[in-house]
């Protein structure tokens, strides 16, 4: 029963911090249909930024602040700087489509050589605010300590300030026509060019806030995110690629199955575990798990 | 206020869709621009609404140019194109929809104001406020995509076929109230349609485009009459 409950929470744990990731990737995808490889990157960048924020200050939350809020800012500046003279550059011939995904391959390349540049490839460490020492059930440690339960807490105002930004909002409604139709989005006056860089910082933010929430139960390096950027980009595409929901959905989904697995069959099952799931879901469902329902409001 | 368009070439990919076309359409008029499929109907509006580049010649609205503007841009200047195949977005619920036209506009009463006025003119969409715009039928859309231009108190409105795959009734219709728009909220509009009959009945002037150049240029009511364009381009 212990073992049970343990895995349920650390299945919530991990979840949420792989639907941070996917809903990085799901924010990047409906704005620019782009699948964005340099989020890992991007992430690990920022939570650098957040490190050095903590040693200079000694507070974990300045730290935290601070990486999200470079995170949209560099996010923002990839989409000002990089996507879109990429996108005007490059608009005819089977180059289209792959030019930009490509292209943020390269950018994670670059982006983890100047921090292997900066700071070394040694492993740093990033000290969790609260405690990570599991609680106590029943007179036993279990493996969900207060750190986890503050991550948990965190991903789950996250989400739900981002639901209400999305579906309460003008900017939202914005957010969500140019997603779903740039077209209609411009002739309708919405200037979807900015729309979609606050798409970007959007997800430039989420996945400073991951690396900040991920770091302290690891190491800090610069393919510390490599891991979470697979993960997330599982869940995204287990949930359809589109949908908020499904993104987080999604990292819920794989969260469990792999936590149960490792829990209740063989701890080396993580990744075959996620890319059974995979290629289950591209060959039964390519639409994510959640694509029957019609008429998804996301 | 007209909108003047002279001597525009526009190439589409390799082809040359839109060849030296000139015409004008006078403040308070409908003009209806017919021909069959590929006349280069949809890239000439594509153009005037800012979405597609042109090779040369000019394009002017109240003595304004209007070519190589953003399209955004255009539409909060007061020119709103109804891009064809019911442009609604069906992910958004109807409500939603009428209010992206208005989401930038600093005068919010009247974005409340002309959103009463649209579902007074089509009271269905009042019923279906909140329901998905992808749920509604094919005249519900094309009423719901006429709205949300409406939402912008546009001074030009560029349509692109409404009567696309729209049953007899609904296109009558749909083109009494385009024209009843004129005077009710001071438009000037270009219609662009392959139904030539329907669109040169209510229009007050008619373009005949063929292959990308105009064939005929005069009043709807003489081109409806002339033996010519009637045999060649109305069928009948």
């Amino acid at each position: 029963m212990l073992k049970f409950i343990t895995a349920v929470l650390t299945s919530l744990t991990t979840g949420s911090i792989y639907a941070l990731m996917s809903t990085a990737l799901v924010l990047v995808w409906r704005s620019t249909r782009v699948i964005n490889f340099a989020q890992a990157g991007q992430a690990v960048l920022t939570t650098y930024i957040g490190y050095e924020v903590i040693v200079r200050s000694g507070s974990y939350w300045v730290g935290l602040i601070m990486a999200i809020v470079a995170g949209a800012v560099i996010g923002a500046a990839i989409d000002r700087f990089f996507m879109r003279p990429i996108f005007k550059r490059i608009t005819t011939g089977p180059i289209v489509m792959i030019a930009p995904v490509v292209a943020t391959l390269g950018l994670l390349g670059i982006v983890q050589a100047i921090i292997g540049f900066k700071w070394g490839l040694t492993y740093q460490t990033i000290a969790a605010p609260v405690s990570t020492d599991g609680y106590r059930i029943f007179g036993s440690v279990i493996a969900f300590s207060p750190f986890n339960l503050m991550v948990l807490v965190c991903v789950t105002i996250t989400m739900l300030l981002l639901t209400l930004l999305f579906q309460k909002t003008n900017l939202g409604l914005a957010l969500r026509a140019s997603a779903h139709s740039p077209e209609i989005a411009k002739l309708s006056g919405i200037k979807v060019d900015g729309i979609r860089t606050l798409g970007w910082a959007l997800a430039g933010a989420a996945g400073g806030l991951a690396g900040m929430l991920f770091v302290p139960s690891t190491y800090l390096y610069p393919n510390a995110m490599d891991v979470l950027l697979v993960f997330g980009f599982i869940a995204a595409v287990i949930g359809g690629l589109d949908s908020l929901f499904g993104a987080v959905a999604g990292a819920m989904v794989l969260g469990f199955a792999i936590n149960f697995t490792t829990s209740y069959v063989s701890s080396r099952l993580v990744f075959p575990t996620a890319f059974i799931i995979l290629i289950l879901v591209l060959l039964i469902k390519p639409a994510g798990i959640f694509s029957n329902k019609k008429g998804r409001r996301d | 206020m007209s909108l003047i368009v002279e001597n525009l070439t526009i190439d589409h990919g390799a082809i040359r869709a839109i060849s030296n076309v000139s015409f004008t359409v006078p403040q308070g008029e409908l003009a209806a621009i017919i021909g069959a499929n590929g006349a280069g109907k949809t890239t000439l509006l594509r153009t005037l609404s800012g979405l597609k580049e042109s090779e040369s010649g000019s394009a002017t609205w109240n003595g304004k140019s209007i070519l190589g503007k953003r399209a955004e841009d255009l539409a909060r200047s007061g020119i709103m194109h109804v891009s064809d195949g019911k442009s609604v977005i069906a992910e958004l619920t109807v409500k939603e929809n009428l209010a992206l036209a208005g989401l930038w506009r600093k005068d919010k009463k009247d974005v409340v104001k002309a959103t009463d006025e649209v579902v007074e003119l089509f009271p269905i969409l009042g019923q279906r406020m909140t329901q998905l715009a992808g749920s509604l039928s094919g005249g519900e859309r094309q009423m719901l995509a006429i709205s949300r231009a409406l939402v912008a108190r546009p001074k030009l409105l560029l349509l692109d076929e409404p009567s696309l795959g729209l049953a007899p009734l609904i296109v009558e219709q749909i083109f009494q109230t385009i024209k009843s728009l004129v005077t009710k909220m001071d438009l000037t509009v270009l219609l662009v349609e392959q139904n030539a009959m329907g669109a040169l009945k209510i229009a007050d002037e008619g373009v005949v485009l063929n292959l990308g150049s105009v064939v005929a240029a005069d009043s709807a009511q003489n081109l409806l009459n002339d033996p010519a364009v009637r045999s060649a381009y109305l069928g009948f």
